[in-house]
């Protein structure tokens, strides 16, 4: 086992250098970074070829690509383009923004999967009931709405819903905006307060539309499980129901549902980019708009590179897990 | 079993382990009741080996599904099933448990599919051990190694800690009978265990089921369609067609003397060495639809020796000249009667011959291809021509 | 006496063989018709209650976009208007900020977002299942190929990367679509090659292939066809996540962009509303969640009928 941890993350690497290259030229042949700055009244052909000459966009791009691939290997990841601010290391903002999203996405996607696998194995196992039904209907309902909206009807409830307390003498619990820069402060109930109060909303946005994937992928499963050969042979050695439900299919029909958790690693960055947007977080999804809208070279690659690498690592951990769940696969 | 003393062997030994009584089993579903399985009875002594012989369709399966109580919640069972004592029918899943696989073993036919594949062999067999007996994990598991002796698998404590798939499909099976043995049922309802198997395999299987029998005096239920089987192990045989019985008796009585047309076409249809060179003789046709049974006998419809009475009345299941050998059939004294049974199911194909090149030979003129219509009109006026 | 075609049931033979005419079929055991395939799934569909219904709401939907424009006739540039009015018989959804009538709004969005949604479905199909199955028959080299390029490409999130293109080309609706469509194929792609994967290991294939048949003669006479269940419904699927990801991307402005407009888009521009004019926001939500939905139970309905396995007891 740990020898195909070591395999996959050695391979990891070349497949992130040619990511690199291939995002690199993209985002140098997207746009010039220093288009809108050229268009603003007001700055002279100096400064711009300073700063052209600052960020090395004189040279020519293999050569651009090679000193930034140098730099990144060392820790220094280039710096924002802000011009007339005071310059921003990539690596603090990336590493700050990533910090808010990683909590908002692990959140999520743990919620998802428990909720998910729960209500998956209640529907199959009591199939064609009303909580079959119902679970299935909120499933199509929930797969159907885009997160932009889920992510908007439940910051406007939230607020609503914080009028309400305040109405009843409460503090406003839910929080709607950005977490703060510097973490929680307080004691550990205000902690958990502020943290569950400000986390909520956005994870539940995310949460809706995963747990609808895996509910349904388990019920499905299970439902495969539940009439396979070796349950009845389960059925036939006398043992209880329940056992037969969960040692017996509930532990196979969790399998597949593992191969989901990879697939839904870049549907949940997408969707928490979203999410951020609409609740107006300073994470990773603000940092990418802002980014794009000026085609801000560096912070593109710190982007992008740190995202493919949690990605890889997402996949890798669901691949683990799958081996860890199916011993056809671990000892091959 | 073995402790007793020999007057208790003997008492032990003639008493019955497994009674079914008209068991009928009835399945509602969109297109109709299906009724799998009608009036079916037998009972089981120890050491007796029941072969229960039909096509896929005729209701075997069901039937030991029923006994065991694994079949689905829509099914409606009727009829009686007693296990020394206790009945089964109309027990649910709860008060089932303690009969499966403790009283009533049963061997499914799919080995590569029947075994859990994330646990290793050990842990299954322990747990069904510990389904019964209440032992430390340890003992159980020791008699989990036990069992896999039992039934000839080599290294059976290295084995046990491994899992299926690194199993062969007939050592598969081989834990499949160890799993069904380890509490020492009386009856162990085998379910065409050998189908899947290579026919070399399949010898070893039958030789275990056998060398279980004797060392441990039960009785044995073995569901098959393969005649070659039931010749080389069973004591008995029961024959259905259509959902129930149709001929029963000792298995010698069985494929010397049959006593109903389907047997006799069974038989017949075996490629046999001695017609070599022949046409294989098959039952015409193909077996009832279980939701829409032909009125009277279920096998009237491809029946050789088919009168009237046979499509309105379904004969009873009686005995014919000998007791134990009982039939359904209301024609059984005429089939004793004949010489060669099998004549019945021979047919010849008018229009169809051995070597067309010789005939060509003979006569260039002969047409090599004909259609059906010209060769009907042909023969409609050589009927004329013969009146 | 006449020939009888079918003599089994002739009780005067007591023991002598059964004469049958070669080529007379037993007409009494036929008891169910033979029917083609496609009319046997056409007809398990036409069953599938929830999915006619929803087929009967995505052609609806679909007349709203693209034949509205025939009924109601207010352009959508037209800001005579005042800006936020709220619903009136002018004006059936109110008016927008700029005092642009809702509803033209909505069928001109409807409109681009059905279009963006089926080219991304359509495309992504033909590339992707080409590609697909090329890398599942052929194998070797092109499949490893095929293979790590679509893993490296599904490394990084779609969006970021549809984000960044939109923004160095353009952001009308079809440049859009083909984005998107430049990702969906790859789903497609991956679901196709496993599936021939599986296909090739059939003994029809190989006996194809012994009789001659050309690698473009098997690909689309006998795997594709096969194959047509699980496209199908997958197409069905992609249709459902154009419509989701052009929102989404719309939203965060990195979409669809004026003059073109799409759902997306009205909704980025509107959902400061939701409290205030509530009739702004749920108007497009509203059709979003409607075509969402019955694609997806367009596609259950599919899935049931392409594959006849299911089956289902009365308790």
């Amino acid at each position: 086992m740990i020898r195909y941890i070591i395999r996959r993350v050695l391979i990891s690497i070349p497949i992130l250098l040619i990511g690199s290259v291939l995002a690199f030229f993209m985002v140098a042949g997207a746009g010039n970074p220093l288009a809108e700055l050229k268009a603003k009244p007001g700055t002279t052909p100096q400064q711009i070829a300073d700063l052209e000459a600052s960020l090395g966009l004189d040279q020519p791009i293999i050569v651009r690509y090679w000193r930034w691939l140098l730099d990144f290997l060392q820790g220094d990841w280039g710096q924002s383009i802000a011009l007339g601010q005071a310059k921003v290391e990539v690596f603090d903002s990336v590493m700050r923004a990533l910090w808010i999203t990683a909590r908002l996405v692990v959140g999520a996607e743990i919620l998802a999967i428990v909720l998910g696998v729960t209500v998956g194995v209640i529907a199959a196992v009591r199939q064609y009931s009303i909580f079959d039904y119902l679970a299935t209907s909120a499933a199509f309902l929930m797969f159907s709405m885009p997160i932009v909206c889920v992510a908007i009807i439940l910051k406007t409830y939230g607020i609503q819903f914080n009028n309400v307390l305040q109405d009843l003498g409460f503090d406003r619990w839910l929080s709607t905006v950005s977490p703060a820069e510097g973490g929680f402060q307080g004691s550990f109930g205000e902690v958990v307060f502020q943290y569950t109060g400000t986390y909520l909303l956005p994870t539940l946005s995310l949460t809706l539309i995963s747990f609808a994937a895996y509910s349904r992928f388990q019920r499905a499963s299970m439902l495969e499980t539940l009439n396979s050969d070796y349950v009845r042979t389960a059925r036939a050695k006398g043992i209880s129901q329940r056992r037969v439900i969960f040692r017996h299919a509930f532990r196979n029909a969790l399998i597949p549902v593992s191969t989901l958790f990879s697939l839904n690693a870049a549907v949940l960055f997408s969707g928490a980019i979203i999410t951020e947007a609409v609740f107006g977080w300073r994470g990773m999804g603000a940092l990418l708009v802002s980014s794009i809208r000026t085609f801000d070279p560096y912070m593109l690659m710190g982007w992008l590179m740190v995202t493919a690498a949690l990605v890889i690592t997402f996949n890798l951990v669901a691949d683990v897990m799958y081996g860890i769940l199916d011993p056809r696969i671990r000892l091959a | 079993m073995s402790s007793l003393i020999n007057d208790g062997v003997d008492r032990v030994l003639t008493e019955t382990v497994l009674a079914v009584e008209d068991l009928s089993v009835t399945f509602p579903t969109d297109d109709g009741d299906v009724h799998a399985v009608r009036g079916v009875s037998y009972q089981l002594r120890p050491r007796e080996v029941l072969g229960i012989v039909g096509e896929s369709g005729s209701g075997k399966s069901v039937s030991s599904m029923a006994v065991m109580g694994l079949l689905p919640g829509s099914a409606r069972i009727t009829g009686s099933i007693r296990y020394r004592d206790q009945e089964l029918v109309g027990r649910g899943y709860k008060e089932m448990m303690g009969v499966r696989n403790n009283g009533v073993a049963m061997i499914f036919q799919d080995p590569m599919t029947s075994l859990n594949p994330v646990y290793t062999i050990g842990w299954q067999l322990a747990e069904a051990y510990r389904a019964h007996h209440p032992v430390s994990k340890k003992a159980a598991w020791a008699k989990a190694v036990e069992a896999l002796e039992l039934v000839g698998i080599p290294q059976p404590d290295r084995r046990a800690a491994q899992y299926p798939h690194e199993f062969s499909g007939g050592m598969r099976q081989r834990v499949v009978i160890a799993m069904a043995i380890i509490n020492d049922p009386d009856v162990i309802i085998a379910d065409e265990p050998t189908t899947a198997l290579d026919v070399t395999v399949q010898a070893q299987i039958l030789e275990t089921l056998l060398r279980i029998r004797d060392e441990t005096d039960a009785a044995i239920v073995m569901i098959t369609h393969d005649l070659g089987v039931v010749a080389g192990m069973v004591d008995r045989v029961q024959v259905m067609y259509g959902g129930t019985v149709v001929e029963s008796g000792p298995v010698d009585e069985l494929f010397d003397t049959p006593r109903m047309p389907y047997t006799v076409g069974l038989l017949g249809s075996l490629p046999n060495p001695a017609t070599l060179g022949k046409r294989l003789t098959p039952i015409k046709g193909s077996p009832p639809s279980l939701i829409n049974l032909p009125t009277g006998c279920a096998f009237s419809p491809r029946c050789p020796l088919v009168i009237e009475e046979c499509t309105t009345t379904e004969p009873p299941l009686a005995p014919t000249e000998r007791v134990e050998h009982t039939t359904r059939c209301h024609r059984w004294e005429h089939l004793a009667s004949l010489e060669r049974p099998q004549a019945l199911f021979e047919h010849e194909e008018i229009g169809s011959v051995e070597n067309p090149a010789a005939l060509t030979q003979a006569d260039p003129d002969l047409p090599v291809s004909e259609d059906l219509a010209v060769v009907e009109q042909r023969l409609a006026q050589e009927e004329k021509s013969d009146d | 006496m006449p020939s009888d075609p079918s003599p089994v049931l002739n009780p005067a033979t007591p023991g002598g063989p059964v004469r049958t005419t070669v080529g007379a079929t037993g007409s009494e055991f036929d008891t169910t018709k033979a029917r083609k395939q496609s009319t046997l799934i056409i007809k398990r569909f036409l069953r599938h209650r929830l999915a006619m219904a929803s087929l009967v709401v995505f052609l609806l939907i679909a007349a709203f976009g693209f034949l509205g424009p025939l009924f109601w006739t207010v352009s959508i540039e037209d800001t005579s208007s005042r800006g936020y009015l709220p619903p009136s018989a002018e004006h059936p959804l109110g008016t927008i900020q700029t005092g642009k009538d809702m509803l033209a709004q909505l069928i001109v969005g409807t409109r681009l977002s059905l279009a963006i949604s089926l080219v991304v479905a359509i495309g992504s199909t033909v590339v992707g299942v080409v590609m697909g199955t090329l890398a599942g028959y052929l194998r070797g080299v092109v499949d490893s190929a095929i293979s790590r390029f679509v893993d490296l490409m599904l490394i990084i999130p779609q969006i970021a990367v549809a984000a960044i293109l939109v923004r160095a080309l353009s952001g009308s609706w079809y440049v859009v679509a083909l984005i998107l469509a430049a990702f969906a194929w790859m789903q497609t792609a991956r679901i196709t090659r496993g599936e021939t994967l599986s296909l090739s290991q059939r003994e029809y294939i190989e006996a194809a292939r012994a009789a001659g048949a050309k690698t473009r003669w098997i690909i689309f006479r006998h795997l594709v066809p096969n194959m047509v269940g699980t496209i199908t419904v997958n197409t069905t699927l992609a249709v459902a996540t154009a419509v989701l990801s052009e929102a989404a991307l719309s939203f965060i402005g990195l979409g669809v962009q004026s003059p073109d407009t799409s759902l997306g888009l009205i909704i980025n521009e509107n959902y400061s509303q939701i409290t205030n004019r509530p009739w702004l926001f749920w108007g497009p939500f509203v059709i979003i969640v409607l075509i969402s939905l019955a694609v997806n139970f367009i596609g259950d309905g599919l899935r049931d009928a392409f594959d006849p396995r299911q089956t289902k007891v009365r308790s």
